[in-house]
């Protein structure tokens, strides 16, 4: 398992390649095509005994985060947000910054300089800005181009027995799923795992390599959110921590292929693994792009519950972690066993 | 055409969950096609073969409703919107679920100002004295449409789901009164419309038509101190001129208006300001598709009492089945 | 070439999105002097083909789109006053004692005009006005307008182009009628410069509504590299200056998720060998241009973005400098020079 390896690299969105070429280094061994396409998509071809049935398992290698847009005063660098970041957790964070790999804080204005409506107003992000210690304007151009990416800096750690603390569990969960399955021996069907690029700038990477692919059948790899959590009422938790992988039967991008979800939740279930159902409608993965490409395509997500998900202290269990690993090899092991299975979803 | 409207209605068919209106349209058009199929995401396809034009001719069966996303303790039962729901329009309104359970929809009585009101503070109630009792009933996932009856009154129908059932009747009254013509027509009934016109995408991949028509409702400006729009009901069929999913191709909105004035029925020109329709999806496909769309004047959209006129859809049909035959090689 | 002359004569030609049809063809006759080939296609995408030295298939396309923003006649009230809506994103603010044209049966000419301010209450006169407050007064009889105009008439702007100081060109519609004369400059550019794979050109149409021509024309021609040609936002007092860019120093260069990693980077390259001044646009997300979807069409399109930098953009008075068109050109007909079979690693071909 390289959780700890893939959620300490960078890979916002459209700079991936950190995370590609760490994954395909070890994904080479076990696969028998290898192909990075013109967006950087990895695409990981196990081929199958018979290859009657294409089968696609796919992650994002993308995260949320930076991008330097400009410099300010003294040396300080101007930045937008790359995917959807709660601009309220911002100040006083940590980032790795740059092609350089610098360190960097996002720094703010002290309490006791802030006028009475600043203490109670949020900051603006136009307003914020990263300090990388440079004196000068011309100092921070020489350090910093604008257009260069940055990520939160956060260590992966175990928080209590069962808990997992890092940033990009979202989705590098899915990836180490991934990488974890690619070692498994061979399907009699060709699968294909897919660990793909901005997800969080709009489902882009999925796009082409399900139009490409075109399975009989894909199974998104996810982090969803987790809102169970102090002070938020039971019907809006979405998942909850520790209950197992979280299947979603339709949000904003998708609906699920509906025999695909029970099928799913069933042999979940047969095999003593914990699953829930996502009992929320909202956000959207990869799935939306796969479920409309070209004539259609059957999907469904399977995803480790994550609390303060987006953000560099992203919360998980253990225990979620390998009930969502174990489902999706039990479902490849029953599409294997009897490929009629995959025709029945239609 | 009112029993026809009646029966298309009163299925519940909410995006995602189409299979019953499916397997009634099928019925009713199986032995008056040449080909008929279901596709990947459940579009159903029906085919007329011929030699001459390829054209699709889209109506989407599905219709907004309410998911089923939690159930508490004392079960009540909290939900999702499938499709454009509106929280005011959904107040008070009974929900049946595709079992025939009925639930009546409010919201939490804490609630102080109507307009902080959003759909997590409303439930389902369906007289369930706790979770085990609801459970029997309505699981996690399960969907329901809103209840509303078809009525007949003068030239006016009333009824839950007219968007887009009017449709469907358009394009199986359409099958029915085909004329003569070698072109080759697809008509699809289209799956999740109302979830970003889903299925209007991948039927027209699959197709690949040279031009396609959608035929969809639109919205009137002829109610009390409604939004400017030119659009009313009884005025016949409207030609759709744009809506914010297409700029309908110049040369299909001439085939319409001229396919109307030839057959002499009123007509009217459409630009409705938001909201969209399979051909937005159509249009834009598998290297673009010349597309327009007829669209079926009809009040209160998105609501258990939606209003349009019978000889309207009756003559969007007859505008349909004129414009078919009259697109040339 | 002369850029004035050619930026005011195509600037002021009518072409509301999804009402190209005469525009496409003043512009393929425009084409058809340079390109091989040149084709009209069912969305009034104008493709012009510029075949390569070299016998290879691949292809490069350029796109800059050729439609404008403008409105659209929805109703007709007593005393012939119009009712209008928008097609493309218009600022109602600029709109009040405009002069248009009512594209009917035939060309009528107009004005815009509201409730005059005394009659309004105080606390309206302080708010934005509505389009749909909004008039057109043609000055001609009900029934005459209703016999000359229907609803669905697309209206477009009447605007004097203007010369400013410094090489500056004020008119309407220069997003992207600019474009589209950098794609021209390309054309004759490439007369004299070696460049082995055929390049199409393509004029695109009803990008201001979502990039649909776009959407079309990728998916048929399905070329190997992509080059957008569009406007980006030209600097002016008040607005964050991480977000506009300066007229005369050149075109920006996109940099994001959106754009092709190394091609953007041989861009640059190229615009430093050769001296030709740029500017880098940092795009965290969606650029807003065709290359965002052109870049997702079928299995992805390595893409690039060159844009004009253009004041007051979506106004009747959109402003560029003269040689930011000019090294738009040069620059991006020294990037489909150095594109050949060496290039082919970096692409994945």
């Amino acid at each position: 398992m390289f959780l700890k390896e893939l959620t300490e690299l960078n890979g916002v969105s459209g700079n991936e390649e950190d995370v590609r070429e760490f994954i395909k280094k070890e994904a080479k061994k076990y696969s028998d095509e290898i192909n990075v396409d013109s967006m950087g998509n990895l695409i990981c071809l196990k081929k199958g005994r018979n290859s009657k049935y294409k089968v696609m398992i796919s992650a994002h290698m993308d995260e949320v985060g930076f991008m330097v847009t400009g410099y300010g005063e003294a040396g300080v660098l101007k930045f937008a947000t790359v995917g959807g970041i709660d601009n309220r957790i911002l100040l006083g964070k940590r980032l790795t910054v740059g092609n350089k790999k610098l360190q960097g804080v996002i720094g703010g204005k002290p309490i006791h300089l802030q006028n009475a409506g600043e203490r109670q107003s949020n900051v603006n992000i136009k307003k914020m800005y990263i300090d990388i210690g440079a004196n000068s304007k011309e100092e921070a151009e020489k350090l910093v181009s604008v257009g260069e990416y940055a990520a939160f800096y956060s260590s992966y750690s175990t928080l209590g027995k069962n808990a997992i603390k890092a940033k990009a569990l979202d989705d590098r969960a899915g990836c180490a799923i991934l990488l974890d399955i690619l070692k498994d021996e061979q399907y009699d069907f060709d699968l294909y795992a897919c660990f793909t690029v901005q997800e969080e700038v709009g489902l882009r990477g999925a796009q082409v390599t399900s139009y490409g692919i075109y399975p009989d059948v894909a199974l998104v790899v996810e982090a969803t959110t987790c809102s169970d959590v102090l002070d938020v009422e039971e019907h809006e938790y979405s998942t909850i921590l520790g209950e197992g992988a979280a299947l979603t039967i339709m949000d904003r991008g998708a609906y699920s292929n509906k025999k695909l979800v029970e099928f799913l939740y069933t042999n979940g279930k047969k095999n003593s693994i914990s699953v829930q159902y996502k009992t929320t409608t909202s956000g959207g993965n990869d799935a939306g792009k796969i479920q409309t490409a070209r004539g259609g395509v059957i999907v469904a997500s399977i995803s480790v519950p994550c609390r303060y998900i987006h953000s560099p202290v992203s919360l998980m269990s253990k225990n979620d972690f390998d009930s969502c690993s174990k489902l999706v090899k039990i479902a490849l092991g029953e599409f294997n066993k009897n490929p009629k299975l995959i025709d029945g979803l239609k | 055409m009112f029993d026809l409207l009646k029966k298309m209605t009163q299925i519940t068919g909410v995006s995602g969950n189409e299979e019953e209106i499916r397997d009634v349209i099928t019925e009713e058009i199986k032995d008056k096609v040449d080909d008929i199929r279901v596709d990947t995401l459940g579009n159903l396809i029906a085919v007329k073969k011929g030699t001459g034009k390829k054209i699709m001719v889209a109506a989407h069966m599905d219709e907004i409703g309410v998911m089923a996303t939690f159930i508490d303790d004392d079960g009540f039962i909290r939900f999702s919107n499938i499709g454009g729901v509106s929280k005011y329009n959904a107040i008070g309104q009974k929900v049946r679920f595709n079992n025939g359970t009925i639930g009546a929809v409010h919201y939490e009585q804490k609630l102080e100002d109507i307009k902080n009101l959003n759909l997590s503070k409303m439930y389902i109630d369906i007289g369930a004295s706790s979770k085990e009792e609801a459970l029997k009933s309505v699981s996690i996932g399960d969907v329901a449409c809103f209840a509303g009856d078809a009525k007949n009154q003068g030239d006016t129908i009333i009824s839950k789901a007219l968007d887009d059932r009017s449709g469907c009747a358009v394009l199986i009254k359409a099958i029915e009164d085909m004329k003569k013509t070698e072109n080759e027509i697809y008509y699809v009934f289209t799956v999740q419309e109302e979830l970003g016109l889903r299925g209007a995408k991948t039927a027209a991949y699959q197709i690949k038509p040279d031009l396609a028509i959608a035929v969809d409702v639109t919205l009137t400006g002829d109610t009390p101190n409604a939004r400017p729009m030119e659009v009313k009901l009884g005025k016949g069929p409207a030609i759709k001129i744009k809506d914010r999913s297409i700029i309908c191709h110049p040369k299909v909105r001439k085939l319409l208006e001229q396919s109307a004035k030839r057959i002499n029925i009123p007509y009217q020109f459409e630009i409705l300001e938001s909201g969209g329709n399979d051909s937005g999806a159509i249009h834009i496909s598998a290297g673009g598709v010349p597309s327009g769309a007829i669209s079926i004047p009809c009040r209160y959209v998105h609501s258990p009492v939606e209003m349009a006129s019978l000889t309207d859809i009756e003559n969007a049909a007859k505008l349909l089945v004129e414009s078919l035959c009259h697109v040339k090689k | 070439m002369d850029y004035t002359s050619v930026l005011k004569d195509i600037s002021t030609y009518p072409g509301i999105s999804g009402r190209e049809e005469k525009l496409s063809k003043y512009i393929k006759n425009m084409f058809d002097k340079y390109c091989d080939e040149t084709t009209i296609d069912s969305f009034y995408n104008v493709v012009g083909v510029k075949k390569g030295f070299s016998k290879s298939d691949k292809k490069i396309m350029v796109t800059a789109h050729l439609d404008e923003i403008g409105l659209l006649v929805t109703g007709i009230e007593k005393k012939g006053f119009l009712r209008f809506s928008n097609i493309g994103g218009i600022d109602s603010k600029i709109l009040l004692a405009q002069e248009v044209i009512v594209h009917g049966k035939k060309d009528v000419l107009g004005v815009i005009g509201a409730k005059p301010p005394h009659l309004l209450k105080t606390e309206d006169t302080k708010k934005a006005v509505k389009m749909q407050d909004l008039s057109i007064d043609t000055g001609l009889s009900e029934d005459e307008v209703r016999e000359n105009v229907s609803i669905g008439d697309v209206i477009t702007f009447k605007a004097k182009p203007f010369t400013l100081k410094n090489s500056r060109i004020s008119s309407k519609s220069l997003d992207n009628r600019a474009g589209v004369t950098a794609l021209i400059d390309i054309m004759e550019n490439l007369e004299k410069i070696h460049h082995e794979y055929d390049v199409y050109f393509v004029a695109t149409s009803q990008e201001e509504v979502g990039l649909r021509g776009a959407v079309i024309a990728a998916y048929n021609i399905t070329p190997d590299v992509a080059v957008v040609i569009d406007a980006c936002h030209g600097d002016i007092p008040d607005v964050p200056k991480d977000s506009v860019f300066k007229l005369g120093k050149g075109p920006s260069i996109a940099v994001g998720p959106n754009l092709h990693v190394d091609l953007t980077k041989k861009i640059i390259d190229i615009a430093k060998e050769e001296n030709i001044p740029y500017q880098i646009e940092p795009s965290p997300g969606n650029t807003g241009t065709e290359a965002w979807a052109i870049q997702v069409s079928r299995t992805g399109i390595p893409t690039v973005l060159v844009s004009i930098p253009l004041k007051y953009m979506h106004t009747t008075v959109e402003t560029l400098h003269v040689d930011d068109v000019k090294y738009s050109g040069r620059l991006i007909s020294r990037f489909i020079s150095s594109i050949d079979s060496k290039t082919g690693g970096i692409l994945c071909f």
